[in-house]
């Protein structure tokens, strides 16, 4: 194979990576632009998702559709219960208690995961009949190409829900001043809930979407990429569903870069360091816009 | 009108107490009342008595939530036990202290060095930048003798053969240390400059207290006691691994802070006794630990906020007071 098409083979995975990487950043970035949370437990709702697919894919191999309306609708339910059942009761509480308490639901899931389903790793058939494409000299996988169609679709429904529907409008709303939307007649709650609801069903199709590139789950396996994602939507600038999806991408490429020239070992490193980087240069993100602080 | 003692009699009669705590245990150790295994115990929560006094400066006297405790004690533990093996020429004994403050240093250096641009920031970016950070210093120390071919961490195959210098009797004389620099730092000027900066960092800024200063140094503070925590952890174990300190750490300090009550520096201290020794008498549960740890980290931050003794510190001025209170209570009755 020429060094080019190495090279365009590269780029496609790293676009792959950093589909994945936009779908879960785009969760943290709306959750935090409205209620001002770092959720933690958005990670662990790809677990889960991922463990549902699992499930499905184990016992209907055939028909992979089951499996993704599952894991969406799983991590949906998930995603909403627990801000119901969590979050909701500290709205006026200090910011700091919403982050712990996010913690621990972070840890509740994934140790529960651990005691139910073992810490081993589990396998996950494949969801595509053809494993491979040809395009020309280069041969790529078809979950990769999948994978970048998704995001492209989700991102193009995502934008015209948020800026065309009465309810994006809300979450807007919403996330720019809470009590004067309340003001305005807006259901404060209704909203966050859906936010969290749309959030974790972009989680859910990313647990597919991950299950796909990498066909093994794990109860551990959220965490780091939920903090690579956490890590994109800050490189893209929260609150912002194009930031989001740009640096999930520059995430993505960055690892795949990083573990192509035979660092592999250092690349959580590398991300974490641009994540240092990023916040000491322009800590608004890429597309992000600075906010000034209201007394 | 509450009488107080003298200052000087207060801090004898603290020494004094403590001094007969450590002859307790040390007689109850000899008589082999208190067996090998839970001398070992004992000497666990002594560190992590250390670690959640130290994360509780940053937590409940700053407010803020750093999830790196596991990244400054590697760095403490790692610095402290690198040294502790070259050091052959003066009995390990006398080399402890002196590594173990040194290991602290080292981890305040790094403090200073992630702290400085995260706290400027506000939000909860110092919890995801201190996580990374942590990672960072756990993935460095996997890796770096086979990138820069050198034999320094040992990486994944075990730091081996630290001497073991922690004891139970210098494990609890650095607890004290640390809470009585802790606490004198909090009565002090800075430590009010902190304590504001938790309530209002609007109106503590208006008052002129320069926020990155007060911060940055809350969170060295942090880092040097963290690290202190893991030199003294690095001395206990005799064996390091990177995988030793990795985010579930961090999470463990953290259950202790939050459950003694974020912004008590005696509450920290008795969680982490309980939450240390608790477990290792309760050993057919294992399993059941970390969901039990955050079930209630999630009923506490919901239902009682401020944890054990929420900002109180236990003195021996409350335990007056409780003494009065009660002594009246009865009189009112007669």
């Amino acid at each position: 194979m020429s060094t080019f098409s190495l090279i365009i083979k590269q780029i496609i995975n790293g676009l792959q990576l950093g589909s994945i990487f936009a779908l879960v950043a785009v969760g943290y970035s709306m959750v935090y632009g409205i209620i001002r949370l770092l959720n933690f437990a958005h990670c662990d709702i790809i677990m889960v998702g991922a463990y549902i697919a699992w499930f499905f894919m184990t016992n209907f191999a055939n028909m992979p559709i089951i499996a993704v309306v599952a894991s969406i609708l799983g991590c949906t339910l998930l995603g909403v219960t627990i801000e119901k059942v969590a979050y909701k009761p500290l709205r006026s509480s200090p910011r700091i208690s919403l982050l712990i308490t996010a913690i621990g639901i972070s840890y509740l899931l994934e140790n529960t995961a651990q005691l139910v389903l073992g810490a081993a790793a589990k396998k996950v058939p494949g969801f595509f009949t053809a494993e491979t494409i040809r395009i020309g000299q280069v041969t790529v996988s078809t979950a990769s190409l999948v994978t970048i169609a998704v995001l492209a679709v989700s991102m193009v429904l995502l934008t015209l829900l948020v800026q065309k529907t009465k309810l994006g409008r809300a979450m807007r709303a919403v996330s720019e001043d809470a009590e004067t939307a309340q003001l305005m007649g807006t259901n404060i709650n209704g909203t966050i809930s859906f936010t969290f609801a749309v959030g974790s069903a972009l989680a859910g199709i990313g647990s597919v979407l991950y299950c796909c590139a990498y066909p093994q789950v794990s109860p551990t396996m959220g965490s780091m990429l939920g903090l690579k994602a956490f890590v994109a939507a800050v490189l893209g600038g929260i609150g912002s569903i194009p930031g989001a999806m740009i640096g999930g991408f520059m995430i993505g490429l960055t690892e795949v870069f990083v573990s192509a020239i035979g660092l592999s070992t250092w690349k959580d490193a590398v991300v974490f360091l641009i994540l240092i980087i990023i916040l000491l240069v322009k800590p608004s993100g890429i597309l992000g816009k600075t906010v000034s602080e209201k007394v | 009108m509450k009488k107080k003692f003298n200052l000087p009699v207060r801090q004898l009669a603290t020494v004094g107490a403590f001094a007969l705590f450590l002859l307790l245990g040390n007689f109850l150790m000899a008589k082999k009342i208190i067996g090998l295994y839970y001398t070992k115990v004992l000497m666990v929560a002594a560190i992590n008595m250390i670690l959640a006094v130290s994360l509780n400066i940053a937590t409940g006297f700053l407010g803020q939530l750093p999830l790196g405790s596991a990244g400054f004690m590697a760095v403490g533990a790692y610095t402290s036990a690198i040294i502790m093996r070259k050091v052959t020429f003066v009995s390990p004994a006398l080399a402890f202290p002196v590594c173990i403050i040194i290991g602290g240093l080292a981890a305040a250096l790094c403090g200073f060095i992630i702290g400085l641009p995260a706290l400027r920031l506000k939000g909860d970016y110092i919890a995801i930048i201190t996580l990374g950070f942590a990672e960072i210093i756990r993935i460095v120390i996997l890796n770096i003798d086979s990138a820069l071919g050198i034999t320094l961490t040992y990486g994944a195959s075990n730091l081996k053969n630290i001497p073991k210098t922690t004891t139970f009797t210098n494990a609890f004389i650095w607890v004290f240390i640390v809470c009585y620099l802790v606490s004198a730092l909090m009565k002090s000027r800075h430590g009010r400059a902190i304590l504001s900066i938790r309530d209002n960092e609007i109106a503590a800024e208006s008052c002129g207290i320069n926020l990155t200063y007060y911060k940055t140094m809350a969170f060295i503070v942090y880092a040097f006691f963290t690290g202190i925590g893991g030199a003294l952890y690095a001395g206990y174990l005799g064996i390091l691994n990177p995988s030793g300190f990795s985010f579930a750490k961090s999470i463990d300090i953290l259950v202790m802070v939050v459950l003694g009550g974020m912004g008590s520096m005696t509450g920290s201290v008795i969680s982490a006794a309980v939450l240390t020794i608790v477990p290792e008498i309760l050993h057919a549960f294992s399993d059941y630990r970390m969901i039990v740890y955050s079930l209630l980290l999630i009923v506490v931050m919901i239902f009682r906020p401020a944890g054990l003794m929420g900002n109180k510190e236990f003195s021996m001025d409350m335990l007056t007071g409780l003494f009065k209170k009660k002594a009246k209570g009865e009189r009112s009755k007669k």
